[in-house]
């Protein structure tokens, strides 16, 4: 819900042509009236937005421990990541974490988009697929954590009734990460799925209807006419649920807390650590600025690599 | 469009109910978990019905039964108070939505239906901010909160978001640019000014779109867990999520209050799928529209 896309350009629709002002009202406009309109808006966008930005650059190059003000220190924090092997496992951790999620849910996705597309219109079916979205990260984790206990969780009682032995879903640090991962690709799927599906309804029928003219069968028409006629919408739906999924945090808060022996360590969690059980607010703040970098730099390399622009129905 | 059934029909129907399965039998589990006494839970861990059905859950996280009883189903005798919690969600959702949404119409109005040079760029600095991870404001914000000495209290939660959010701002505008002109000039012939343009006739006019931001914006505020967390950990401002958090943290590592945990994710749980079932089509409809056009 979070994408922005350009605004068409509004000038002709919403403002017609005007007879000629006086040339002060014309430069001005309604200057004095946006202003009154836009005031609580911009203090809250200056004060919560734009200062702590910019303060968050600053303090990012300070020593600050909130006890005293903060101590420039140049590039000491930086230097200091990179030696620093909590970091570098953090950010491994967090990739693995974002590559399954972001795998298993877009693949997930178009999948349950390309069956209700060819199955049903019916609201209720989207809406108990969206269910999961709505509830909060905490209470999913919750309900989880209780169904893949290792004794007494309904999986394990599941798995145990084919014959696999019980997996320590959150206790075994090969476990724990896929098991995050999974958790928050079934809140997410119906979400996303609702995404893809509304890029599929943007395809034309005649496009469709060419392919069964020419004897294309069903996966030749997904994989040669679906697939790239929704790459635009499919590339905003990566940027989107990507940065996303850079920034897990709730769904271990509440259960692994970074272990076991620092296995589900996101970046999110690590900075949050530092900064409000350590109280190193600056080095905290140089990894959140890391962390800024990297989302700018997906996101730019996959609408470069993608070309998301550009619709091939053009 | 009814296609005869065949075979390949028949197994994509059959995934998508598996899907649906998976997508709903967790909420079940919920309920049926918080409806069992937990001292007997473990006995029967696979029992697809409540174990010895009970609301001693509820009862107990409501804070309404006493230690000794709370103690008999399994719980941890520790007192908490949900009520307290689902009073403070509900203030914090509720002021954070009202205010969001009317100060976010406000701007959406000068960035749609007002002309000033700068506009455009304004508006473009506005969006700029989507770009910015919550963490790196989130850290800053937290020193500003503190320093203000508002950590604890309902306006340290709810201050920052309560002015705007990017988002609420871009997808009004869109629906205020839409608005005919011609109506708006007839109204400005008449004399009105642009404080009765905007509430007497754009708000009018777009009750829908800021009724499903009002309903999204409620949803997330209820959910968010991060910012409260930081500013809000002490009892009497604790949202649910926190609540939910603590509650997990302080069950004990033997016997976990399984039924209790479950009783309370549901209380917190409840309140929005209740929201989501009266506006189910207007929440689903919403999504791809507002996402990605």
């Amino acid at each position: 819900m979070t994408a922005a896309t350009n605004a068409p350009p509004d000038t002709a629709r919403s403002h017609g042509e005007q007879a000629p002002k006086p040339a002060k009202r014309r430069r001005l406009g309604d200057l004095k009236v946006a202003m009154i309109f836009l005031a609580p808006a911009t203090l809250g966008f200056v004060v919560f937005y734009i200062w702590p930005t910019l303060r968050g650059a600053y303090l990012s190059f300070t020593e600050y421990s909130l006890l005293e003000a903060p101590k420039f220190n140049g590039l000491d924090n930086y230097e200091r990541m990179i030696h620093d092997s909590f970091f570098w496992n953090a950010l491994g951790v967090t990739v693995e974490y974002v590559v399954i999620n972001i795998g298993l849910q877009t693949v997930l996705a178009v999948a349950i988009a390309m069956l209700m597309y060819r199955l049903t219109k019916s609201i209720t079916v989207r809406a108990a697929i969206l269910l999961p979205y709505l509830v909060a990260n905490v209470v999913v984790a919750l309900v989880w954590y209780w169904m893949l206990d290792f004794q007494v969780g309904i999986v394990n009682q599941g798995l145990t009734w084919l014959g696999i032995d019980p997996i320590a879903f959150f206790g075994d640090s090969n476990w724990a990460i896929p098991t995050v991962a999974g958790i928050n690709v079934w809140r997410h799927m119906g979400y996303t799925a609702l995404l893809v599906f509304a890029g599929l309804q943007t395809i034309p029928s005649y496009v469709y209807e060419a392919a069964e003219v020419d004897g294309a069968g069903e996966m030749k028409t997904f994989w040669r006419i679906t697939l790239p006629l929704l790459r635009p919408v499919l590339v905003m739906v990566l940027v989107v649920t990507m940065i996303g999924s850079f920034q897990v945090f709730d769904t271990i808060a509440v259960t692994t807390q970074g272990g076991p022996i620092n296995s589900t360590r996101v970046i999110y969690y690590y900075i949050f650590e530092r900064a409000f059980t350590r109280f190193d607010f600056g080095y905290a703040s140089a990894m959140a600025m890391v962390l800024f970098a990297i989302l700018a730099i997906v996101s730019l390399l996959q609408l470069r690599l993608l070309r998301a622009k550009e619709s091939d129905l053009a | 469009m009814k296609r005869p059934l065949n075979p390949g029909r028949i197994v994509a129907w059959a995934v998508l109910i598996i899907l649906l399965i998976v997508t709903l039998f967790p909420f079940y589990w919920m309920l049926r978990t918080a409806l069992s006494n937990n001292t007997q839970l473990a006995g029967h861990p696979s029992s697809l019905l409540p174990v010895e059905t009970t609301l001693g859950a509820f009862k107990r996280v409501l804070g309404l039964s006493t230690i000794e009883e709370a103690q008999a189903q399994g719980g941890s005798g520790a007192s908490v108070n949900f009520w307290l919690y689902l009073r403070n969600s509900l203030i914090v959702a509720t002021i954070t939505t009202v205010c969001q949404v009317f100060f976010s119409a406000m701007a959406a109005y000068a960035f749609a239906r007002l002309r000033w040079p700068g506009r455009d760029k304004v508006f473009a600095l506005f969006l700029a901010a989507l770009m910015v991870p919550p963490i790196f404001t989130t850290l800053p914000n937290f020193v500003l909160i503190k320093n203000l000495g508002l950590l604890n209290s309902f306006a340290g939660i709810i201050l920052p978001g309560a002015f705007m959010t990017p988002f609420a701002i871009f997808f009004l505008r869109q629906f205020f640019l839409g608005i005919s002109r011609e109506l708006e000039e007839a109204a400005m012939i008449d004399g009105a000014g642009h404080a009765r343009l905007f509430f007497g006739m754009i708000i009018p006019m777009s009750a829908a779109p800021i009724a499903t931001l009002a309903i999204l914006t409620y949803i997330n505020s209820w959910n968010d867990y991060f910012w409260p967390l930081l500013v809000g950990q002490q009892e009497n401002v604790r949202v649910l999520t926190v609540a939910l958090g603590v509650f997990r943290s302080q069950t004990p590592q033997g016997g976990p209050d399984w039924a209790g945990l479950m009783a309370a994710t549901l209380i917190a749980a409840l309140p929005m799928i209740i929201l989501f079932l009266a506006f189910a089509k207007r929440i689903t409809n919403s999504i791809g529209f507002s996402g990605i056009k």
